[in-house]
């Protein structure tokens, strides 16, 4: 148990150009293979951590380190590292296999290199017979797992997702909370996923960081012991009840301690 | 009434309840009134400009019979037709030139806020200025008869295509563009995989625009430059026909250049739907 975390942030900060403090001494690690759920009120700057992770935001202070990994002179590490977005923000003038096939053609691979890769994503999610569509003729569930499909083409590590299933009904979230498990637990990543919501984060995850608003930062860190693989027995387990209990009742004081900022 | 109607796309019986009866009988009225409703107020149009002339007895030296501009049409057609050949040249050459410009130069303003910043004033400037004033210069300083004509005509039909390709070469999506950076794409691949794209269907709409204009413009320039004897555009003919009283030929003239535009706006149109008809919100059909 002695392995170092995949990345560990060390007193993040962030405070924006408007002078709104986003995140304020943030600490954390990630272990590797970890499902790792972000909870918290909005404005919490749990999307911000998810960004300065992938190294799409500027640190006003502290760091992001990779014990394990090579880092390039960025201080990204040299491993793959796949975002899902809140949105399934596909590329509507592409077809779904145009959108899947991006991150390997931006590294050069041709349609016909990467045909099988594509493919093999779009099957994970359940999309194989659908390559040839445009975004706009699928459903909204759709478009997510064409979304997650091209997060995991590329075989990341590390897959950060954005509330990924916010916007969608409670039976496809429900679907795809199962379907996420499956894949996690095939491929062996490691997942931070930003939620509000603490029956989708109890559910899922293996550590729930429960964060505060105004100065974003950490004020819970809660262990979900309960074994993998869970289905839908655990959802109505008793087990699943007392930790969204726990979850709760920490998302409480953490509403409560951002007010009195 | 019948509680079956014909499926074109089965091609078989089916029974339609009213709801779906009252719908199909709507679609098809409208489909025959898109086509009917404009033929029938032209023809009643020309027939009213017919019954004005004659029963006012207005001489045909003010305004025409539409008969008589049909004759001088049919009569002229071998000189119209070259002019217009001219004209249309012109107008062609200067939007090529104008997409390419504008384009181009929306894709380097895309790169840099700051040449953006610093130079679209000119381009405004260029837009705002009437082209009938700047043609005259532009006929001195340049000798090419053709090559001034052109010049004009682009003036006026870059700046839609300039504004419109920059402002859509902005607008994607600022996820995308983030996950374009993620995965360590370069400045090039997110100008083609994602930028580009994406302003394509403002591109085409400035597009729209600038082909009336970079005919308004190739027209504006011949008047100002008044090109005599051969390689004369359809503007020319106009105005000498006006110097020679020939007010059929005029009408049959400008006939001939509102038809073009009219063309040149349903081949943008095609264009338009062609590209973007799989995807773009614009060009899908609604079902209701």
């Amino acid at each position: 148990m002695s392995q170092a975390p995949l990345l560990s942030l060390q007193q993040i900060g962030k405070t924006f150009s408007n002078g709104t403090v986003a995140l304020q001494g943030m600490n954390m690690d990630i272990e590797q293979g970890s499902f790792v759920s972000l909870l918290g009120p909005s404005g919490c700057g749990k999307s911000t951590v998810l960004k300065i992770i992938a190294g799409l935001g500027n640190l006003t202070t502290g760091r992001v380190n990779w014990p394990d990994s090579k880092v390039d002179n960025h201080g990204r590490p040299d491993h793959e590292i796949s975002f899902v977005f809140q949105e399934p923000t596909l590329m509507q003038w592409a077809t779904v296999f145009e959108n899947v096939w991006l991150p390997l053609r931006l590294k050069g691979m041709s349609r016909q290199a990467a045909k099988d890769q594509v493919n093999e994503a779009l099957d994970m999610v359940g999309l194989s017979e659908f390559p040839a569509s445009y975004p706009r003729e699928l459903s909204g569930g759709m478009k997510m797992r064409v979304s997650i499909a091209r997060a995991l083409v590329t075989r990341p590590k590390l897959l950060l997702m954005d509330e990924p299933f916010a916007a969608l009904d409670e039976i496809t979230r429900f679907k795809l909370n199962n379907d996420l498990l499956h894949l996690w637990e095939r491929f062996n990543w490691t997942v931070i996923f930003v939620t509000h919501s603490v029956f989708e984060s109890a559910y899922l995850s293996s550590r729930i960081v429960v964060m505060a608003a105004r100065p974003g930062r950490v004020v819970g860190d809660i262990d979900v012991d309960a074994p993998y693989p869970r289905d839908d027995d655990f959802r109505t387990s008793s087990a699943y009840n007392d930790y969204c209990r726990e979850a709760s009742e920490a998302l409480h004081a953490a509403m409560q301690a951002g007010d009195h900022l | 009434m019948s509680t079956t109607a014909h499926n074109p796309d089965q091609g078989n019986v089916v029974p339609m309840d009213p709801v779906e009866m009252h719908k199909a009988k709507i679609a098809r009225r409208e489909k025959i009134g898109r086509w009917l409703l404009p033929i029938i107020v032209v023809v009643l149009t020309i027939y009213a400009w017919d019954r004005f002339v004659v029963l006012n007895e207005i001489p045909h030296y003010i305004i025409p019979k539409p008969g008589r501009v049909l004759e001088a049409l049919i009569a002229d057609w071998s000189l119209l037709i070259g002019s217009l050949g001219i004209t249309l040249m012109i107008t062609f050459s200067a939007l090529t030139i104008a997409i390419i410009g504008g384009v181009g130069i929306a894709v380097i303003f895309a790169q840099s806020k700051w040449i953006e910043m610093s130079f679209f004033p000119y381009a405004v400037i260029m837009q705002v200025t009437p082209i009938i004033v700047i043609a005259p210069l532009i006929f001195i300083y340049v000798d090419s008869k053709f090559a001034g004509l052109l010049i004009c005509a682009w003036i006026v039909a870059f700046f839609p295509i300039l504004s419109n390709t920059t402002l859509g070469l902005n607008s994607a999506d600022h996820n995308l563009r983030d996950m374009m950076k993620l995965y360590g794409a370069s400045r090039w691949q997110t100008l083609r995989y994602l930028r580009l794209p994406a302003a394509l269907p403002y591109f085409l709409g400035g597009l729209k625009i600038a082909g009336g204009l970079a005919l308004i413009g190739a027209i504006v320039a011949e008047f100002v430059a008044g090109t005599g004897g051969v390689g004369s555009g359809l503007a020319f003919r106009i105005l000498e026909a006006s110097y020679r009283l020939n007010i059929p030929r005029m009408f049959a003239a400008i006939i001939l250049i509102s038809v073009s535009g009219v063309l040149i706006f349903m081949f943008m149109t095609f264009l338009s739907w062609l590209f973007l008809h799989k995807w773009h919100e614009s060009a899908i059909k609604r079902d209701l």
